[in-house]
């Protein structure tokens, strides 16, 4: 563990203030708090809001998993990992059931979080109006107002167009019946997990300078409308290496004449479920 | 004189383990944690709530503390930086043993419901006392949480704040070396 | 097979950071920059990311630009990185430019003014030609000395002031905000707007200014001023109760002169436009001016068309750690957004050749 920073890198001023912005955040589900984002050795983009998110929850009795994609191994994922394990000297994890602390990008583990644990999601951009207004001061105007029909308006245009809502990620939600909240850019296969989630959810945007929280046992839902219900899409496929069917699916392309992999995104969920013995399709081919 | 006692035996972990605390308190309303074990205060202030000051006061927060609590307010100063302020209307953070008039503190606008005040409100005792039941985010189904220290119409003055929501006050209730949140979201009833 | 060659990122780091430090120390028969060259000798590039990176120290801004291999950008980065975590031990009185220790010091709206008109070691009347005696190492002759300029510099906006023709200065009094401890939020006043374009990216406001010359929200300015020189830094320590002088800073300062038309309540004067840098920066110290001027055009009762006089638009985009983060950061897997965008697309075309069918 290296000594010449703070533990968990940020001086204490700054961890009070982003607590303080958690403690309102959890008062307040899915509102944005604006907070003092701060410059952070890694650069925007690369998670800095989960990362100031960590380092203000993280304690050395924690164990931290940190996933990109649903990985452990993806080298973000790597990094940040190594970040904590520089910085605060916490003890890492790939199983998602022993981990106290799980940092993400992109995705919700397949296995069901706990009461005891906490989800902090890296957040590119937080407003969910941001594609259909530019402006941030428009914006938390609506949100004062909780005035989403410029939303509803988008995914009725979708409907009319497509059939259906052509949001595949980063589809919003509305948290506790009053906030309009990105789920950041997670599958929309995963948004039904936001839902009545035992564990807390933290969701933080170094570069937007916001952080916002879903606490446990919350009302999170997907928009939609009655003759057009929520659906969450995912490869009409089994993983070739573990054989799941209830995970998302990565698709990995493995020549050049239309060859196709697929295999779970979850890396500990297919690990686990193949060290249980299940074996997919293409688990003998992959080896 | 009361400058003396001393904070956190370590700072850093100290406040991590009561922000944990409260952080939990808050994400369950009504549960109760520990916080502020081997502290040992000025009177009036308790434990536990003299470990959330230390966690979450500093010279960058307004600042209120109830007139019964001016014994403390060096120690207050010299561990957390912080200077009172003369009203609790522009206080981020209200320090109290009886609960004070709701309606006078920050409840935030609604662009900014977060630009609120938490009041830090000492209580005889959790987990004896009148029977609060709570309900809504935080909560899979309804709880119950016993206080003693509240005014009987607790149940009334906090409809009015809940009903503000977003807007509103959050409430963290300390006694001896626990703690327990009633954040604006939550529901409660007598 | 191909999907096993994903595994392994930590060693891929590794890998990847070894070969970076090869490539930046280059080749090993021609020998190391020092610090103290790059420091002495790319002043401007130092100039720059002192300024970005909102930390004025030569040698450490010497020493990012070195490990960014002379990428700026990512210099002011490392600068800002490292500056977030310095404690704040005080405030500094707001530095004096009419006290200047001018070097530079040019007017384009008086042919002579108290003072006179100081070039100093500027580009301006360079001729662009390569100077091939630079590939070999050779020490200029000294430059002549002219007898130590005048102690009086009054600033042009103080001598336009004088006469009334020019709009008070902000007023000051409130504590200014700081952009570095709380986010921006809108309405942003100026004492912000001016924190945030003074380290916002050169090329951005360079385009930005440049913009308003052409039409996107002009103010017909003129270069009422720009100085370049030492000015001291003083800070109060509470326990001496007096101010003492800490260090000199390297600044260049440029007083844009605008045009304003007056409105009911105001008399036509001339309103101001405000730039400040470290170092040695005339282009961007100008290119700012040019910026907040054209912020102002809201507080101004002008009405607000063009880019550059939009507030939100300025200040959320000028910040070049912000935007190579963002924008960069679309290298990184996007793997599982991607997959669901295949699905979604594979079903939309399917169902398109259903309704065909």
């Amino acid at each position: 563990m290296n000594t010449g920073y703070n533990f968990a890198y940020l001086d204490e001023q700054t961890k009070r203030m982003v607590r303080r912005a958690i403690l309102k955040a959890v008062a307040i589900p899915g509102h944005q708090v604006p907070f003092g984002s701060r410059e952070m050795p890694l650069p925007y983009g690369w998670g800095t809001g989960g990362i100031q998110l960590t380092a203000s929850i993280i304690g050395p009795d924690d164990v931290l998993k940190v996933i990109d994609q649903g990985a452990d191994d993806t080298t973000n994922a790597v990094s940040i990992r190594r970040f904590f394990a520089r910085t605060a000297g916490v003890a890492p994890t790939t199983r998602t059931g022993d981990a106290s602390i799980i940092q993400t990008r992109h995705r919700i583990p397949e296995k069901p979080l706990r009461e005891d644990q906490i989800i902090v999601y890296q957040v590119p951009q937080p407003e969910p109006l941001s594609r259909l207004e530019p402006s941030r001061a428009e914006t938390r105007r609506m949100h004062a107002l909780s005035e989403y029909g410029l939303m509803h308006v988008k995914l009725y245009e979708d409907i009319t167009r497509f059939g259906h809502v052509a949001i595949s990620y980063d589809y919003p939600v509305m948290v506790n019946h009053r906030y309009l909240m990105a789920p950041s850019p997670i599958p929309a296969f995963d948004n039904p997990k936001l839902h009545m989630m035992p564990a807390l959810q933290l969701f933080g945007a170094g570069r937007e300078k916001r952080i916002y929280a879903v606490p446990p046992w919350t009302d999170v839902r997907s928009l939609d409308f009655d003759d057009h219900p929520f659906r969450a899409a995912r490869a009409p496929h089994s993983c070739g290496l573990c054989g799941a069917t209830d995970g998302y699916l990565d698709e990995v392309v493995v020549d050049d004449r239309g060859g196709r992999l697929f295999v779970c995104s979850d890396t500990d969920h297919c690990e686990t479920r193949r060290a249980a013995g299940h074996t997919g399709a293409d688990a003998l081919a992959a080896e | 004189m009361s400058i003396d006692l001393p904070g956190f035996a370590d700072p850093v972990l100290g406040s991590q383990a009561c922000f944990r605390a409260v952080l939990d308190a808050m994400a369950r309303p009504g549960t109760f944690r520990a916080a502020g074990a081997g502290l040992s205060p000025p009177a009036p202030l308790v434990p536990a709530a003299a470990a959330v000051l230390l966690t979450l006061v500093d010279a960058e927060t307004p600042f209120y503390l109830a007139p019964g609590f001016a014994p403390a307010q060096d120690w207050i100063g010299f561990h957390c930086g912080a200077l009172p302020v003369e009203f609790p209307g522009v206080a981020a953070f209200v320090l109290a043993d009886t609960l004070p008039d709701l309606a006078a503190l920050a409840a935030g606008s609604d662009e900014s419901p977060d630009a609120s005040a938490t009041v830090i409100l000492q209580v005889a005792a959790l987990g004896s006392g009148r029977r609060l039941r709570l309900s809504g985010p935080g909560l899979r189904v309804p709880v119950s949480v016993d206080v003693t220290g509240l005014p009987d119409n607790f149940p009334v003055l906090w409809a009015a704040n809940h009903a503000l929501y977003p807007r509103g006050i959050d409430i963290l209730l300390c006694s001896g070396t626990t703690l327990a949140a009633l954040p604006r979201s939550v529901r409660v009833e007598g | 097979m191909a999907y096993v060659a994903v595994k392994g990122g930590e060693r891929a780091i590794d890998n990847a950071h070894a070969w970076l430090a090869e490539a930046r120390r280059g080749d090993t028969s021609v020998a190391e920059i020092g610090t103290a060259q790059i420091a002495g000798q790319l002043g401007r590039a130092v100039d720059r990311v002192m300024t970005e990176g909102s930390l004025y120290d030569r040698e450490l801004a010497a020493l990012a630009i070195k490990q960014a291999q002379g990428d700026l950008i990512e210099a002011a980065f490392l600068l800002r990185a490292y500056r977030t975590t310095l404690p704040r031990f005080a405030h500094a009185a707001p530095v004096d430019t009419a006290a200047m220790q001018i070097r530079r010091r040019i007017s384009a709206v008086y042919k002579d003014l108290p003072g006179g008109q100081v070039l100093g070691p500027t580009y301006d009347y360079t001729h662009r030609l390569l100077d091939f005696s630079l590939l070999g190492e050779a020490v200029p002759p000294p430059a002549p000395e002219a007898p130590a300029a005048a102690a009086n510099m009054p600033r042009v906006t103080d001598i336009l002031a004088h006469e009334g023709l020019i709009e008070a200065d902000g007023a000051g009094g409130k504590e200014p905000g700081d952009i570095t401890r709380e986010p921006l939020s809108f309405p942003a006043e100026r004492d912000v707007r001016l924190q945030s374009i003074a380290r916002g990216d050169e090329g951005f406001l360079l385009a930005l200014g440049y913009s308003t010359q052409r039409g996107w929200g002009g103010s017909h300015p003129f270069v009422g001023e720009i100085r370049a020189g030492d000015v001291s830094v003083e800070i109060t320590p509470p326990e001496l109760g007096f101010a003492i002088d800490i260090a000199d800073v390297t600044l260049t300062e440029c007083q844009m002169v605008t045009q304003f038309k007056g409105s009911k309540t105001v008399p036509p004067q001339f309103t101001r436009g405000y730039g400040l840098a470290f170092g040695h920066a005339d282009r961007r110290a100008m290119a700012m001016a040019l910026v907040d001027r054209a912020m102002r055009a809201e507080e101004l009762g002008e009405e607000v068309t063009a880019p550059a006089q939009n507030v939100e638009f300025v200040l959320y985009h000028c910040d070049n750690i912000e935007a190579t983060g963002f924008v960069e950061h679309l290298k990184l897997p996007h793997y599982v957004d991607f997959q669901s965008e295949l699905e979604t697309i594979r079903r939309m075309r399917a169902e398109a050749r259903e309704d065909a069918a």
